[in-house]
């Protein structure tokens, strides 16, 4: 049996016709290339995580400057000499002043008549200078380092690449000759050589650094550029009679964006292990000056016997360039995730 | 083939041609004499020092006798291991440096290798997070840092292997290691990435669904494919052996080249340093050449004359 169901007009009612067409609409909101890049960074937890260690790590290296000036970096305090750590109200052997000596734990501050109230949350070196002081200075030595390696593969590596993509021909090949034989000598040998002529020390890690580094950036973006400059939309600038220098600018470079994002990220770790490698082996920054590497070797003397003035600089060297490596994968599989697997 | 050898061959004589020239010029430009850390010397014992040397010769001219010495594998005379050639100097240390730079290669990339292979067998699972966790450490850890943290808590601790000191093989295990781990990460990331593409592809599938072994499948078909980038891989890998035996050999104190440099370079042993470098580069010269060769034989889809131009 059909049962009548009664229907009038009323029963109904009108939707407004914009919601009906809004309703077969599927999109989502739309995001610029950096909003995408982002939103999948965010899903990667060890590269955002270690963005923010970077972030903090750059604020705290940075913002030292107004708490730790460079005089009392390097002056020495031999009473307070070779202290292990002490944060006070944190029981853990090790981190209440006292030090393992031959297999018993030893409150070195009270051996060493030094007053209850003073103390050094990581400890100090053999000339009783603040070890956490050191370190965060060392810290910032490093990120100079990388900082200046990257500022020269944005500039030398990027324009290089892109001039020599762009001009093609017989300057291609020229310059692409050039970047060959840089890059077949090995960067240690420029760097060492650098070091040689000028004096060691910063300046010198720097130019080495800036001499050898750009040679990846600068292949990187000649091949996408060379891929690029066939684009129509590249075409299009051409012929309505675009400079070469402005189509660079406005066209070229954001499209490297990502290639040129990712490969910095690159470079960073390297330039960073580079200073520590130099600062180690002793031709780099030398004491009484300070940086990671430095105090790596120092520490590394005395190791058998105050193994935590090696640790803490390794530890914090190696949280540095894990950060920056995992950053780098999260960013290149955030920018391209065709690469993603 | 035999152009693009040419070719090749020419670029790498320039090449080396480029930095004896650059590196000689650099020396010269150096601060500091030769005499700086002996005992102090009388003028006349200098200037017989610098005619021993040529040092009082034109530039130009001790650039070409340079040069002319190179030739026929005369690297000049150390100024500081008691006249020694330099020559002598870089054959008598070779050997420890090649056996611990082939060591450490092969090491890394055996072990890379197998850990590569094995996460990415064991894809998205816990095996494949652990490898993951360990390559990016391995790659981040400074080697030295590596070395003396071994050295520290295997040799002296625990006993196991001689502290330093160049012998038998059980004092290369400690060094080889400490060398060996940066190639290692990077050859288990590589591998990893390569094996995870050729384990989707339909060759793989076949050679499933035809019931080869799990293993059987890995090792005849994918490991295979997934070997062959790896081989680009060798000359940086070279250059990071060459680094890392400067601060590994000082570390181990194993009688090496990369010790001696560190040692010229404190000392302004400017033939010795000109020789270790001219080494350095003919070796990673000479090492991107037969790569490139070999490269070209094992895949026959890289066509060795289209060098990207």
């Amino acid at each position: 049996m059909e049962e009548k169901i009664k229907l009038n007009p009323d029963s109904f009612e009108a939707l407004p016709k914009a919601e009906e067409l809004d309703n077969e609409k599927i999109a989502a909101p739309s995001l610029t290339f950096v909003q995408d890049a982002w939103r999948r960074l965010k899903m990667n937890k060890g590269a955002f995580i270690s963005l923010w260690i970077i972030v903090l790590m750059l604020i705290v290296a940075f913002g030292s400057s107004f708490f730790i000036d460079h005089d009392s970096l390097v002056k020495s305090a031999p009473n307070y000499a070779n202290l292990p750590a002490k944060i006070p109200g944190v029981p853990i052997n090790g981190f209440n002043g006292k030090l393992k000596v031959a297999g018993e734990w030893v409150d070195e501050y009270k051996q060493n008549n030094i007053s209850s109230d003073k103390y050094f949350v990581l400890g100090t070196d053999y000339l009783g200078r603040s070890l956490a002081e050191r370190i965060i200075y060392g810290t910032k030595v490093s990120l100079i380092v990388a900082l200046v390696a990257t500022f020269f593969d944005l500039t030398i590596g990027v324009a290089y690449g892109i001039i020599s993509g762009w001009k093609g021909g017989r300057v291609d090949n020229v310059m692409q000759r050039i970047i060959e034989i840089i890059s077949s000598v090995p960067s240690l040998v420029i760097v060492v050589l650098m070091l040689l002529v000028l004096k060691p020390g910063m300046t010198s890690i720097i130019a080495a650094i800036a001499i050898s580094s750009w040679t990846t950036m600068a292949r990187m973006i000649r091949a996408e550029t060379l891929q690029l400059k066939s684009q129509e939309y590249v075409l299009a600038a051409r012929s309505l009679g675009e400079s070469a220098p402005k189509i660079a600018w406005k066209h070229l470079v954001p499209n490297l964006s990502s290639i040129i994002i990712i490969q910095t990220m690159y470079t960073i770790p390297t330039a960073i292990f580079f200073e520590a490698f130099l600062s180690f082996i002793g031709i780099g920054i030398s004491a009484p000056e300070t940086s990671l590497g430095v105090l790596l070797n120092d520490g590394q003397k005395n190791f058998q016997f105050l193994p935590y003035q090696m640790w803490y600089p390794a530890i914090v060297l190696c949280v540095l360039m894990i950060a920056f490596n995992l950053l780098g994968d999260g960013l290149r599989d955030a920018f391209d995730p065709k690469t993603r697997r | 083939m035999r152009k693009y050898l040419l070719k090749r061959v020419f670029y790498m004589v320039l090449t080396l041609f480029l930095v004896a020239t650059i590196t000689f010029f650099l020396m010269k430009l150096m601060p500091g004499t030769p005499y700086s850390n002996q005992e102090k010397m009388t003028p006349q014992q200098i200037q017989i020092m610098n005619e021993q040397y040529g040092l009082n010769k034109p530039i130009w001219l001790q650039y070409l006798i340079y040069l002319g010495g190179m030739l026929h594998g005369d690297l000049g005379t150390s100024f500081q291991y008691s006249n020694q050639p330099v020559s002598y100097l870089i054959s008598s240390r070779i050997g420890a440096s090649a056996q611990l730079g082939l060591q450490a290669m092969i090491f890394g990339v055996v072990i890379g290798i197998i850990i590569g292979s094995f996460a990415a067998i064991n894809r998205n699972t816990w095996i494949d997070t652990l490898c993951t966790i360990l390559s990016i450490i391995g790659k981040s850890v400074p080697n030295f840092v590596l070395a003396v943290l071994l050295q520290f808590y295997i040799a002296l601790k625990l006993g196991w292997f001689p502290i330093a000191d160049w012998g038998g093989f059980s004092y290369t295990v400690l060094p080889t290691i400490a060398l060996g781990v940066g190639p290692l990460a990077e050859t288990a990331r590589f591998i990893r990435t390569g094996m995870v593409d050729v384990l989707n592809s339909d060759y793989i599938e076949l050679a499933r669904a035809k019931g080869l072994t799990k293993f059987g499948i890995v090792y005849h078909h994918a490991l295979r494919n997934s070997l062959i980038p790896l081989v680009t891989l060798i000359g940086p890998y070279t250059v990071a052996l060459m680094t890392g035996s400067m601060v590994i050999e000082n570390i181990f104190s194993i009688p090496g080249i990369g010790e001696q440099f560190v040692k010229s370079i404190t000392t302004n042993d400017y033939p010795t340093i000109m020789g270790v470098t001219m080494l350095f580069s003919a070796g990673l010269v000479v090492v991107i050449l037969l790569t490139d060769i070999v490269y070209g034989i094992i895949d026959p889809r890289i066509r060795l004359s289209g060098n990207g131009d």
